[in-house]
């Protein structure tokens, strides 16, 4: 660090992430998509935009959708924190990542993190949503991809596999 | 016994794990030891010559690596096409946003304030920023007229065609740029050392493109320039070209300081440094018959390419020949130039050309059919281009299209007449106007006349030691389904179980140049190469004694196994040769053009609020023939997701110039359709085959970005009785015309034909 720089002290910050108790020495002020990514080695998270548009960043936060790139990481002390890597357990897909891969939901990839994170804080709130709700729960998360109707039929599909049970 | 087929099934996506776990790696998920992270200081002004450069107080500037052109070991331009794009401004800008100077740190978070301290004083040169006023030379900032290049496509007696026409129909129509937005920003990583050279790992569509111009800007050999492709996020043409650029910036930094640099451009600068669509005029002058049949057409098409020529021939080219469209024209003259503004150079996005040409001639078909007085289904029916008939160029179709039948089904899917007679009924007292809307085109696959050949593109298939086998190419996956598709094509080929077969990383020491991935060009040529060269690897196990002509995949696994332990290797390569059949005369534009074309009807249809001015797209119907759909939900994907971005293009997406520099490069204010904005697209195929492409694929990719702009529109104007010819068409457009300059009741259509 030069002068120039002046950070402010760095400081301790529990928290939890995918079920993990870490406590982390980070700038009060860093983006939390930052320390997730450098200090956590947790790169599905995401930028696309850097002001909380595209939701590439998307990771819950006790369970809220959040844009990572918006919060300081001094706001996700003490709670827990799901990133992409938290959904798939011990080597399986959950079953909202299969539909993703069934029905063509993913292409480039790139927003596929934020948006199965956000489909599953929609079905967890809403498991049987209509498609409507899909497309308003989504539409936070851009793709420039697919069009989104692979990933609606994705989401639908989920819901019917039970996506959240 | 062979397996089951593997062709026209949707297998998983190869890479579709790692996509859904988070765990496939882009390049700025990748560190490297020692990294320092690098930044460009560009050009504010959009012309003028630099007098001097200082480095400002407050920055200890002997912790940056600073890297100017007198850097440049080898050329200082970005090889392509004419080598007129410097990498790195020498005395002189040209345009907003052009790199001049280069910075890298270890600590990324010092760079932003760094860039800002560099200050550039500079001589200010008169700038152009349009079509018009680069026509009207007031400055030259280009060659001898500012002029990148110039095509006269002529067919027929055009001149003889109008002295007996009954009807001339003119207008000018105009599209925009448009910004790829693919979600992954550009970004790229060097290293350099003595040993090995120069690598660079990046998100990117064509690895040898970026090889070429490193070699030239370096002056090293083929052998000491890699370059690697990292999972790609999204590219849509935005990163054929500007990937050299970003990846000669790193590798100056990193040669200069002995240390790995990455460079990831955020948002507001991928936004307003690199490519976007060309905005385009196009003048449309058609002599009809009072059958409503086309005699002749005088078609000017205009692009504005931006400072630099990097690729705006080839995007001319493509838009020129497609300008004719799916029609039969007896007689045409098409005069296509691109010119140069003080703009940043406009590139390549899905359709090439195509999308802007297209754009006129189908709002101009329904124009033609007002004045003649038939309905756009009818006009367009009249002219469609049938088998063993020549488009524009000459060209003779030999494939079974049916395009009156293609018409019938999608009108018939869309409800079409149905919808128009009742949105006419409804519309008369209602706030939220309907309608609905054609588009008919076509869409000419892989590079225009001679260029295949010209690539000699390369492709290899090779056995591994456990028996499995993978394909060696530099084509690319970003999305649109590159390795699932070439491994369903060699496995099927091969007769083995697509789980047998992967496909390498894009590494240009280790794979072949089987040629750019664009031009809808992949699973038609470069599948079909995979193809052969799958045949030559069955055929060496054969002759060899270790296959027998009916085999399992088991008995193959086992017989490649055997082979490999045997002789140490099993590859086979296949290079494209271009069907005798396929004849371009690149100086009279005259010849088969492509391979073969991809055809499309779309219906579209729309609701115009007239309390918001706001146009939302209610239904969407895209029928294609695209010969054999190999796997059915990536080609469904391709479709719709062409199709939104072309909503985009028609409807929400409009770039904000000021002096040549883009004032909204933000996701907040440069608006790209969301789930929300969207309807449910309706897609469905008919499937011809095509003798050119592996297992009777065409090109799938860039055909669905045409059509949807023209029929959006002209439902605006089916519901408005309001004709709109530029795009994007936002709502304070339509306010314009309705309310502010207009009469109250929307007018009737004033069609600007005239009887002779």
């Amino acid at each position: 660090m030069t002068g120039s720089s002046s950070p402010r002290a760095k400081v301790e910050i529990p928290l939890t992430v995918n079920g993990k108790p870490e406590t982390l020495l980070a700038y009060p002020m860093e983006r939390l998509l930052d320390v997730l990514r450098h200090q956590l080695g947790l790169t599905g998270t995401k930028e696309g935009c850097g002001e909380g548009e595209c939701g590439s960043c998307s990771v819950l936060i006790d369970g809220t959708l959040v844009n990572s790139c918006l919060i300081p990481v001094l706001q996700a002390s003490r709670t827990t924190v799901i990133t992409i890597e938290g959904l798939e357990y011990d080597g399986c897909l959950q079953s909202l990542q299969q539909a993703f891969l069934d029905c063509g939901g993913a292409q480039c990839g790139i927003c596929t993190p934020g948006m199965i994170l956000a489909a599953h804080h929609l079905l967890t709130k809403k498991p049987q949503p209509s498609l409507e709700e899909i497309r308003e729960g989504l539409s936070g998360n851009l793709c420039r991809c697919t069009g989104y109707t692979q990933i609606i039929e994705a989401v639908a599909e989920a819901a019917r596999r039970g996506a959240t049970t | 016994m062979k397996a089951n087929p593997i062709v026209g099934v949707s297998v998983p996506r190869m890479e579709g794990r790692g996509k859904v776990t988070g765990a496939a790696r882009y390049v700025d998920d990748l560190t490297l030891p020692g990294m320092l992270y690098g930044a460009t200081v560009r050009s504010r002004i959009p012309r003028g010559k630099i007098k001097n450069i200082t480095f400002g107080p407050g920055i200890n500037w002997n912790e940056f690596v600073i890297v100017t052109c007198k850097d440049i070991p080898g050329t200082n331009c970005i090889a392509l096409i004419e080598d007129d794009q410097p990498c790195l401004a020498d005395g002189i800008v040209n345009h907003p946003e052009e790199p001049i100077l280069l910075l890298a740190h270890a600590d990324r978070h010092l760079l932003p304030k760094a860039v800002d301290s560099v200050s550039i004083e500079y001589d200010p040169l008169p700038a152009i920023f349009s079509i018009a006023d680069s026509e009207s030379r007031s400055q030259i900032i280009w060659g001898a007229g500012n002029i990148f290049k110039t095509y006269l496509i002529e067919k027929g007696d055009v001149d003889a065609a109008f002295q007996s026409a009954d009807y001339i129909v003119e207008a000018e129509y105009t599209t925009g740029a448009q910004e790829q937005l693919y979600i992954e920003n550009n970004g790229m990583i060097a290293g350099f050392d003595l040993q090995n050279g120069l690598t660079v790992w990046g998100s990117l569509q064509c690895p040898y493109y970026v090889h070429k111009a490193l070699m030239k800007l370096f002056a090293l050999p083929a052998d000491r320039v890699r370059v690697v492709q990292m999972e790609t996020g999204g590219a849509f043409g935005g990163k054929e070209e500007y990937p050299s650029m970003i990846a000669a910036h790193a590798a100056l930094l990193a040669m200069k300081s002995g240390k790995p640099v990455k460079i990831i451009y955020d948002r507001l600068e991928d936004m307003a440094a690199t490519t976007k669509r060309h905005p385009s005029r196009t003048r449309h002058r058609t002599a009809v018959s009072k059958d409503g049949k086309i005699l002749a057409g005088e078609i000017d098409f205009t692009l504005d390419g931006g400072a630099y020529k990097t690729l705006s021939p080839v995007v001319l080219s493509r838009g020129a020949i497609h300008a004719g469209g799916a029609y039969y024209w007896p007689s045409v003259r098409i005069r296509a130039k691109a010119v140069a503004t003080n703009a940043p150079p406009h590139g390549a996005f899905r359709g090439f050309g195509a999308p802007q040409s297209l754009f006129a001639l189908e709002r101009h078909m329904d124009r033609i059919a007002q004045v003649v007085g038939l309905s756009p289904a009818e006009i367009r029916r009249r002219n469609f281009l049938h088998p063993g008939q020549t488009t524009i160029t000459g060209q003779i179709i030999n494939e079974p299209i049916d395009l009156p039948n293609l018409l019938d089904r999608a009108l018939a899917l869309s409800g079409y007449h149905a919808k128009k007679e009742k949105f006419a009924q409804e519309n008369q007292h209602a706030n939220i106007k309907k309608g609905i809307g054609i588009a008919a085109f076509l869409h000419g696959a892989g590079f225009t006349g001679s260029g295949e050949r010209y690539l000699g593109s390369i492709v290899g298939l090779e056995a591994c030691p456990d028996g499995r086998v993978r394909i060696l190419v530099s084509s690319t996956e970003f999305g649109q389904g590159t390795n699932t598709v070439l491994c369903q094509i060699a496995a099927e080929a091969l007769g083995i179980r697509y789980e047998d077969v992967s496909i390498a990383q894009p590494d240009t020491h280790e794979v072949p140049n089987s040629g750019p991935t664009v031009a809808s060009r992949t699973v038609m040529v470069v599948g079909k190469l995979v193809q052969a060269a799958a045949a030559g690897i069955k055929k060496t196990l054969t002759v060899s004694g270790m296959l027998s002509e009916s085999y399992s995949p088991e008995e193959f696994r086992a017989a490649a196994r055997a082979y490999v332990a045997q002789h140490g290797k099993l590859r086979s390569l296949a290079q494209y040769e271009q069907p005798g059949e396929i004849v371009w005369d690149e100086e009279t534009y005259r010849g088969s053009a492509y391979a073969a074309f991809a055809w499309a009807v779309y219906v579209a249809e729309v609701a115009v609020d007239l309390t918001t001015f706001s146009v939302s797209v209610e239904d969407f119907v895209a029928l294609q023939e695209v010969g054999k759909v190999l796997h059915p939900v990536l080609a469904k994907g391709q479709i719709i997701g062409g199709i939104a971005q072309a909503i985009g293009f028609a409807l929400y997406e409009k770039v904000i110039w000021e002096q040549g520099r883009m004032q909204n490069g933000q996701m907040t204010n440069y608006i790209m359709p969301t789930s929300a904005d969207l309807p449910l697209i309706r897609v469905y195929f008919e499937e011809l085959g095509n003798v050119h492409g592996a297992y009777g694929a065409k090109g799938i990719g860039e055909l669905p970005m045409d059509g949807p702009a023209p029929a959006i529109i002209n439902a605006v104007e089916d519901a408005l009785h309001v004709p709109f010819n530029s795009i994007p068409l936002l709502p304070e457009e339509i306010f314009s015309a309705l309310v502010e300059s207009a009469p109250l009741e929307p007018a009737l259509p004033v069609a600007r034909g005239h009887r002779k």
